[in-house]
């Protein structure tokens, strides 16, 4: 297949996991749709490096997918302190710091 | 051939676990097509001749990350006591927009000229090795402090009051 086709399927990917961060209500949802538009630049990366043929696609892609186990660890803790705090997780009821 | 038909089965399963991930009500069943998008695009990995990839992204992203969701989630429906529905706002708007950006580049990516796929080059688990130890050694450090950093953080804030 040419890079066009994975450039392609990347960008839709990254489109859905957009909609889901504008549509979700609920934070975790949220969160989801970021771990889609992370999963989309890794394919572009990846697609990259093997038609480029450099390397550097590849480590670029172990430092995303590290940093976003990072990310959604800390992530979804967060998640848990807000739940317990307020008992819901809906991003649109979380106003603490509206002055 | 065999590329081909990869492909546009990793496309579709893509395509339709990220479709429902983002649409069905059901949070538990989202995060679990999440896992199958995750595998899916370790399939895409696979045709780009990176079978290394995709063994750190079934480990780490659809091990792990998979995981994580799966206890928070129910960490959170314990303490409520119900099952978690998500509801969708903005529907529309949010689908113009994905839309918009969609097209936006689809439009950037089809003026980009035709690449040549260069022939595969063996095995690139060696090379692979001795540039996390060469050039990109001070990123590697970085990103163990980063990884401790975030650890210690979600350790603090999942802490118990007491």
């Amino acid at each position: 297949m040419p890079l066009h086709a994975y450039l392609i399927l990347a960008a839709l990917v990254f489109a859905i996991g957009l909609f889901g961060v504008l549509t979700r209500k609920n934070a975790v949802g949220i969160l989801l749709g970021i771990e889609l538009m992370l999963n989309a630049v890794n394919v572009n990366l990846v697609a990259f490096s093997r038609f480029r043929d450099d390397l550097a696609g590849l480590i670029f892609t172990l430092f995303t997918i590290a940093i976003t186990v990072a990310e959604v660890a800390v992530g979804l803790a967060i998640v848990i302190v807000i739940f317990r705090v307020r008992r819901t997780i809906e991003a649109d009821h979380l106003d603490l710091l509206r002055g | 051939m065999t590329e081909i038909v990869g492909f546009w089965v990793a496309a579709v399963v893509l395509v339709a676990a990220s479709l429902a991930v983002v649409l069905t009500p059901n949070l538990f069943h989202a995060v679990l097509w999440l896992a199958v998008a995750l595998v899916a695009t370790g399939g895409v990995f696979l045709l780009l001749d990176s079978p290394f990839l995709f063994a750190v992204q079934l480990l780490l992203y659809a091990g792990g990350v998979v995981t994580i969701a799966v206890f928070a989630i129910m960490l959170t429906e314990r303490l409520v006591g119900e099952s978690i529905r998500q509801t969708s706002r903005f529907v529309f708007n949010g689908a113009v927009l994905a839309a918009a950006v969609f097209v936006g580049l689809l439009g950037f990516l089809l003026q980009a000229g035709a690449v040549a796929r260069p022939a595969a080059a063996g095995d690139q688990l060696r090379d692979l090795g001795r540039a996390l130890v060469g050039p990109f050694a001070a990123p590697l450090q970085l990103l163990g402090v980063l990884l401790v950093i975030a650890l210690l953080g979600a350790l603090y804030f999942a802490r118990t009051e007491d």
